[in-house]
């Protein structure tokens, strides 16, 4: 018998036109058109999708999550890139 | 790592945790939160896919077209349900053949109330209204569990579940309301069904080892003694009110706690279930066991076919 496995693919799934596609889960399938077929059965029994993507698990490259923080930070102090930093004269509504 | 890197690491990490900020996958944990979690998600996979069994068992009697699309949607959800928790154990670096290869050899557990037979319809009522009420109990706390992806998992199984319960139960509505025959067969499955339901929450609290350091890590929000007594006192009066009889005679309603109080469950024969001694533990695991096999044909036919439309693109 032999032991070779079907590789893992990320599922992601556009909700409704107009939305982007959200990561729902994984599952294991043989080729790309098997996984969106499984993808369909497994994570949209009740329209919860109109568009799906796979992509098998070693093409996704992820960010550390100790890097976190540095990734948050020089935001964090740059408050000047909100709307909310600028004084906005009394008498004007919409800006 | 050095030592007290691993205790500042612990101590971000229960920090998250004390928080309610979720671990995910790629998050530092310690290795017993790991392992704790690779083995309760495999056990509850593996509980959603030997829980097809007893239910397919009846797909091909249904009473009526109806009953049966809704018995095979309630399956096909429970092979979903199976799916979504396999790869949430594989987050954690769980082997998923290896996963599933250790409930075929016996190793691994899932819930004993599958090792019961299902002999009549009824009982089809009696397992979506009591096995996925409890499911259910057990569930919808574990949406709130600290580690992320089991926690989404929850949340799409238990949307999908309260059709499941509603389905069982009208079917004992029903059945309470046809002929003394089918009342008889509605009660026969009650009394088989219910205590081991109780079981399913597992053993008291005074017994259950893993309880308090799960409860620390957010894995479990309530014990089983808990979630047990939530269960009871939501089905008697459902039970109740379509005049069934409830198999306890001590059951009987507590003022006071302003809960009911109920009769000693019979743990011995809930570990010899567990142990592998319930009527059907061999035939389910034989019954997986044979279709990986008997499949494999299929997986293997799958990636040969998935190889040639590889080369033929290449080319
Ligand atoms: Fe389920
Ligand atoms: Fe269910």
């Amino acid at each position: 018998m032999t032991k070779k496995e079907w590789p893992l693919w990320e599922v992601f799934i556009r909700s409704k036109q107009g939305l982007s596609h959200k990561h729902v889960g994984s599952l294991r399938a043989a080729d790309s058109e098997m996984a969106i077929e499984n993808a369909r059965d497994v994570y949209t029994r009740r329209s919860e999708g109109i568009s799906i993507w796979v992509t098998e698990s070693n093409n996704l490259f992820a960010s550390n999550p100790s890097d976190a923080d540095s990734l948050y930070e020089p935001s964090d102090s740059k408050v000047y890139r909100h709307p909310t930093f600028y004084d906005v004269p009394d008498g004007i509504e919409h800006m | 790592m050095k030592e007290q890197d691993i205790s500042r690491l612990e101590q971000i990490f229960q920090e998250k945790i004390d928080n309610d900020i979720k671990i995910e996958p790629r998050d530092w944990m310690p290795d017993r939160y790991r392992q704790t979690l690779i083995r309760q998600i495999s056990q509850h996979a593996h509980s959603e896919i030997v829980g097809m069994l007893p239910e397919g068992n009846w797909i091909t009697r249904a009473p009526n077209l109806r009953r049966k699309a809704v018995l095979l949607a309630k399956v096909q959800d429970e092979a979903g349900h199976g799916l979504y928790l396999y790869s949430a154990a594989e987050t954690l670096g769980a082997d998923r053949e290896q996963t599933i290869d250790d409930l075929h050899s016996g190793v691994a557990k899932y819930s004993s109330i599958f090792n019961y037979p299902t002999i009549s319809w009824a009982d089809m009522g009696a397992i979506g209204w009591l096995v996925d009420g409890a499911a259910i109990m057990n569930q919808v706390p574990l949406c709130r569990c600290s580690y992320g992806p089991y926690a989404r998992a929850m949340v799409r199984v238990c949307k999908e579940e309260s059709f499941h319960q509603r389905q069982g139960f009208e079917i004992m509505v029903n059945l309470m309301k046809g002929t003394p025959e089918q009342k008889a067969m509605a009660q026969d499955a009650f009394n088989r069904f219910w205590w081991p339901s109780l079981m399913m929450f597992g053993p008291s609290d005074a017994d259950s080892k893993h309880t308090a350091q799960s409860v620390a890590w957010k894995i479990k929000r309530h014990t089983n003694d808990e979630l047990r007594q939530m269960f009871v006192d939501a089905t008697i009066p459902q039970a109740e009110l379509i005049g069934l009889t409830i198999p306890d005679k001590d059951l009987k309603w507590n003022e006071e706690r302003g809960h009911y109080d109920f009769g000693e469950i019979n743990w011995d024969e809930f570990w010899q279930v567990v142990k592998g001694n319930g009527p059907c533990n061999k035939d389910r695991v034989d019954t997986r066991r044979k279709a990986k096999e008997n499949g494999m044909w299929v997986r293997e036919a799958a990636n040969a076919y998935a190889e040639k439309r590889k080369v033929r693109k290449a080319s």
